[in-house]
C-alpha cells in the first residue's frame, strides 16, 4: 500500500514543479505581450502602461493547466496507451463517412433558414453574414489553395494575390464600364488565372524553399501596386461604391424597384445577405465539384504524381512544366471568383484586405485541414475563420478582465496554439489520409504517412 | 561513318558527357538491335547511369549523336539530312526517326516512346498501385480527356478512355503478379514487388526501347530468375528492346544478346555475352591483375 501512495505523492511534487516552471515560461513569453501595452494617453503621447492583473490571470491559467495536465491527464494518457487499442467502431465511421457529406451539404443549405427560425429576422444578419459567408468565402481560398499546395505539392505563400487581382477586375471593371456580376465573375476568374500563368512561367522552374520565396514576394508586388498606382486604383483610399450583385436586374435596394418592394416585402438588408449567402455557397460547392472531378481526370493524377516524384513524372512523359502551370491557374481562377464576390460583397475594397496574413490564414487552413482533404479544409475554415467571429461574441470576458479587455486581441495567440496543437497530435492535417483516384476491387484509405508533401 | 544495319534500333555515335573537369563518358559509341536484350556493364562509376540519363534524355550530352528508330528501315537514310536540319526527328505514317540529344526528357518518353526505369525506385508511394499504372498512360489519357475540358464535363469518350487504360493497367498487374495488390499503395508493397511494378509502369507508356537501370538489384534469385523469365517473354510479344545495367552477372548472361562494357566512361569491350565474358580486358576491369603482371596487362590492353 504505501509504494503507489509514495509515487502518487512524487508524481504531485512533479506535477507541481513542472507547473512552475511552465508558469514562469509563460511570464517571460507573456510580460511584453500582454504585460506592456503601449497607450496615447491625453496629450497625443505614446505612453508605456502595464496590465498585470491580466499577465498573472494569464500565468496562472498556464500554470493551472499545465499542473493538471501532468497530475491527472498525463497519466491517465500513459495509462491508456498501455491499454490494448479498443477494436475501431468501424460501423459507426463507415456511416459517418458516408452520411457525414449530404448531411453537411444539406446543413449549408438550410443554414440560412434555420438561422432565421432560431434568432429571429433582425438578429439573423450577423449569423448568416458573418458566420456563413466569411467563413464560405475562407472555404473557398482553402480548397482553391488546396488544389496548389495539397495536391500539386507546389507551397504558394502569395495565393492571396490572386483574390486581390479577382476583386480589383470586379471593382475596376464594374465601376467603368458597368458590366454585371455574372459577366464579370468569370472574367475575374479568367483574369486572375492569367496572372497565375504568368508569374508561373519563370517561378515554377524554382523549387521547395525558393518557390515559396518567390510566391511571397509576388503576394506583396501586387499589394504594392494596388497601393502606388493611385490613378488605377485610388491606393491606399481603395475603390468604394462597387455597384453590387443584383437578382436578376433587380436590386437589393428599399426604392420601389427593389427587391422587397417587387416581391412585396417589408424592406430588409437580410435579402441581399441571404442572396449572398447562396452565391458564394453555389461557388464553393463549385470549386469543390470540380477539384473532386479533376482528381479523378489524369490532369488530378498528373498533380499529385508530380506532389510524389517529379523525376519519376517526367521519365513517364508527363510535361511537368505545363502541369504545374495548370495548377496554379485553376488555384488562381479559384482566388479570382472569391475576390470578385469578396468586392462585390463589401461594396468596398482596399490593398489592406490583401495583406500577407490572409495568405498565411489560408495557408494554414490547409495545412491544419490536412493538405488534400476537402472535408479538412473545410473544418479548418470554419474552425479558424469562426472561431475569429466567436471571439467577438464573448464580452462576458470583460467582467472578468475589465472592460478594456478586447478578445479579438488573442487571435493570433489562439492561431498559434490550434497550430501546436495540431503539429503535435495530428502533424498531417485533421483530415490525414488520401482517398484513391480509382480502383479495381476495393477503395482503400491510404494513410498519409505514405503521401508526400511536394517540394515544388 | 558507321555502318548500319536494317535491324538497327539505337545509334549512340561518339556520346561524351563532361562535368566541369570529369569525363563521365568518353566517345562511346555502340548499337542496338530491334529486339534484342543489351546489357550496359562495368565496376562502379564506370558511367553506366549517366548513358542511360543522355540516352532518355535527363543528361543533354555535351557531344555525341543518339538516333533512334522505329518502323520503316529507309528513314535511317535520313539521318544525315535530319541531323543537318536542327529537327529533333521525323514522323511519318510508317516510322519516325529521332535525335534523342535535342529532346527533353518527357519527350524522349512521349514521343520516342523510351521508357526507364530508376536504380533507387522512383515509384508514386502515396498513390495506389493502379494509380501509378494509371499516371504511366497520362498523355492518351490527356487527348480522351479533351485536355481536361471535356473530362470536367463528363463527355462518355473519356470514361470509355479511362476504362481501356484500367483494363490494359489490369492486364499488366497480372503478368507481374501484382493483381491481389492493386488498390493498395505503392509504398506498401515489398521490395521486389516494387521494382517489379516500375517495370510495368515503364511498360504501360508502350515503349518501343526500355531502359532498365538494375532491375534484379536487391532480388534474390529467385525473384531474378522470374524477372529473366519475365522479361525474356514480354520482348518477344512486344516488339520491345531492353537496355539494362545490371551488375547480376547471372541476369546479364542469361538474357542478353549483346553486352557493352565500360570502365571509366571508356568503352572497353562490344560484343556476345561469351566473347565479353573471356576478354581480358573486362577481366581486368572488374577482377584486377596482380602486381607484377600490370605492365603486361596494361600493354595488352594498349593503355
Amino acid at each position: 500500500m504505501a509504494a503507489p501512495a509514495q509515487s502518487e505523492r512524487i508524481d504531485l511534487v512533479g506535477a507541481f514543479r513542472d507547473a512552475a516552471f511552465t508558469g514562469l515560461v509563460a511570464f517571460g513569453l507573456f510580460l511584453p505581450l500582454i504585460g506592456f501595452q503601449t497607450v496615447t494617453n491625453i496629450n497625443d503621447e505614446l505612453i508605456l502602461a502595464t496590465r498585470w492583473p491580466l499577465l498573472f490571470a494569464f500565468v496562472a491559467i498556464t500554470a493551472a493547466g499545465r499542473f493538471a495536465y501532468s497530475a491527472a491527464l498525463a497519466p491517465w494518457l500513459a495509462e491508456r496507451s498501455r491499454r490494448p487499442p479498443r477494436p475501431a467502431a468501424s460501423r459507426w465511421r463507415f456511416y459517418l463517412g458516408k452520411w457525414f457529406v449530404p448531411f453537411a451539404i444539406a446543413f449549408v443549405i438550410a443554414y440560412p433558414v434555420a438561422v432565421i427560425l432560431a434568432v429571429g429576422f433582425s438578429g439573423a444578419l450577423k449569423w448568416i453574414d458573418n458566420f456563413g459567408i466569411q467563413i464560405l468565402i475562407y472555404v473557398m481560398l482553402g480548397w482553391g489553395l488546396n488544389i496548389v499546395v495539397g495536391l500539386a505539392g507546389l507551397l504558394d505563400l502569395g495565393y492571396v494575390a490572386f483574390y486581390a487581382v479577382g476583386a480589383y477586375s470586379y471593382a475596376l471593371l464594374a465601376k467603368n464600364f458597368g458590366f454585371s456580376f455574372w459577366i464579370l465573375l468569370p472574367l475575374s476568374g479568367i483574369l486572375s488565372s492569367f496572372w497565375g500563368i504568368l508569374l508561373g512561367f519563370p517561378v515554377l522552374r524554382l523549387r521547395g524553399d525558393y518557390l515559396a520565396i518567390v510566391t511571397l514576394a509576388f503576394g506583396e508586388i501586387i499589394r504594392l501596386i494596388l497601393i502606388n498606382w493611385t490613378a488605377l486604383t485610388n491606393g491606399y483610399a481603395g475603390i468604394s461604391g462597387i455597384p453590387r450583385p443584383t437578382f436578376f436586374g433587380i436590386p437589393f435596394t428599399a426604392a420601389d424597384n427593389g427587391f422587397a418592394a417587387v416581391f412585396g416585402l417589408e424592406f430588409s438588408p437580410l435579402y441581399r445577405v441571404i442572396f449572398l449567402y447562396y452565391i458564394i455557397l453555389a461557388l464553393a460547392l463549385l470549386t469543390s465539384f470540380v477539384t473532386v472531378r479533376l482528381r479523378r481526370l489524369p490532369v488530378g493524377r498528373a498533380w499529385e504524381a508530380l506532389r510524389e516524384d517529379q523525376i519519376a513524372c517526367r521519365s513517364l512523359g508527363i510535361n511537368t512544366t505545363n502541369t504545374k502551370l495548370t495548377a496554379f491557374a485553376m488555384g488562381a481562377m479559384f482566388a479570382g471568383f472569391a475576390g470578385s464576390f469578396f468586392a462585390a460583397r463589401e461594396a468596398f475594397i482596399s490593398p489592406e484586405s490583401f495583406t500577407f496574413i490572409e495568405s498565411a490564414t489560408v495557408l494554414s487552413i490547409v495545412v491544419l485541414g490536412g493538405m488534400g482533404s476537402q472535408i479538412g479544409v473545410a473544418i479548418a475554415a470554419i474552425v479558424m475563420i469562426g472561431g475569429t467571429e466567436i471571439l467577438r461574441e464573448l464580452d462576458f470576458l470583460k467582467q472578468i478582465f475589465g472592460s478594456t479587455f478586447d478578445p479579438t486581441q488573442y487571435r493570433m495567440l489562439l492561431f498559434g496554439l490550434a497550430m501546436v496543437l495540431i503539429m503535435i497530435w495530428r502533424p498531417r492535417g485533421l483530415i490525414a489520409t488520401r482517398a484513391p483516384s480509382v480502383f479495381l476491387k476495393e477503395r482503400k484509405t491510404i494513410s498519409v504517412d505514405l503521401v508526400k508533401e511536394g517540394h515544388g | 561513318m558507321i555502318a548500319r544495319e536494317d535491324s538497327m534500333l539505337l545509334s549512340v555515335e561518339h556520346l561524351t558527357m563532361r562535368f566541369g573537369g570529369l569525363v563521365a563518358v568518353d566517345d562511346l559509341s555502340f548499337q542496338m538491335k530491334r529486339g534484342t536484350i543489351t546489357a550496359l556493364i562495368g565496376p562502379n562509376g564506370a558511367g553506366k547511369t549517366t548513358v542511360f540519363n543522355c540516352i532518355t534524355g535527363f543528361y543533354r550530352p555535351t557531344e555525341g549523336r543518339l538516333a533512334l528508330q522505329r518502323g520503316d528501315p529507309t528513314l535511317w537514310n535520313t539521318l544525315e539530312s535530319l541531323t543537318q536540319s536542327g529537327e529533333r526527328g521525323v514522323v511519318q505514317q510508317n516510322g519516325a526517326l529521332f535525335l534523342l540529344e535535342r529532346m527533353p526528357d518527357y519527350l524522349v518518353a512521349q514521343r520516342a516512346r523510351v521508357a526507364r526505369t530508376f536504380q533507387n525506385i522512383r515509384l508514386f508511394a502515396g498513390m495506389t498501385v493502379l494509380e501509378n499504372l494509371l499516371v504511366a498512360q497520362h498523355n492518351r489519357l490527356m487527348l480522351a480527356s479533351g485536355y481536361t475540358l471535356l473530362g470536367v464535363l463528363g463527355f462518355p469518350s473519356y470514361a470509355s478512355a479511362e476504362r481501356a487504360a484500367i483494363d490494359k493497367a489490369r492486364d499488366w498487374l497480372d503478368r507481374f503478379g501484382l493483381l491481389d495488390r492493386a488498390d493498395d499503395p505503392a509504398g506498401e508493397l515489398p521490395y521486389g514487388a516494387q521494382r517489379r511494378l516500375e517495370i510495368a509502369r515503364a511498360m504501360c507508356t508502350d515503349p518501343v526501347l526500355l531502359c532498365l537501370d538494375e532491375p534484379a538489384a536487391g532480388l534474390n534469385p529467385r525473384e531474378s530468375a522470374e524477372l529473366n523469365e519475365l522479361l525474356l517473354v514480354i520482348r518477344g510479344e512486344h516488339d520491345l528492346s531492353i537496355l539494362l545495367i545490371e551488375h547480376d552477372m547471372s541476369v546479364v548472361m542469361n538474357i542478353s544478346d549483346h553486352v557493352v562494357v565500360l570502365d571509366y566512361g571508356i568503352k572497353i569491350a562490344d560484343g556476345a555475352p561469351d566473347a565479353v565474358r573471356n576478354d581480358p580486358k573486362v577481366i581486368a576491369a572488374y577482377l584486377g591483375v596482380a602486381d607484377e603482371e600490370v605492365a603486361q596487362v596494361e600493354a595488352a590492353v594498349g593503355l
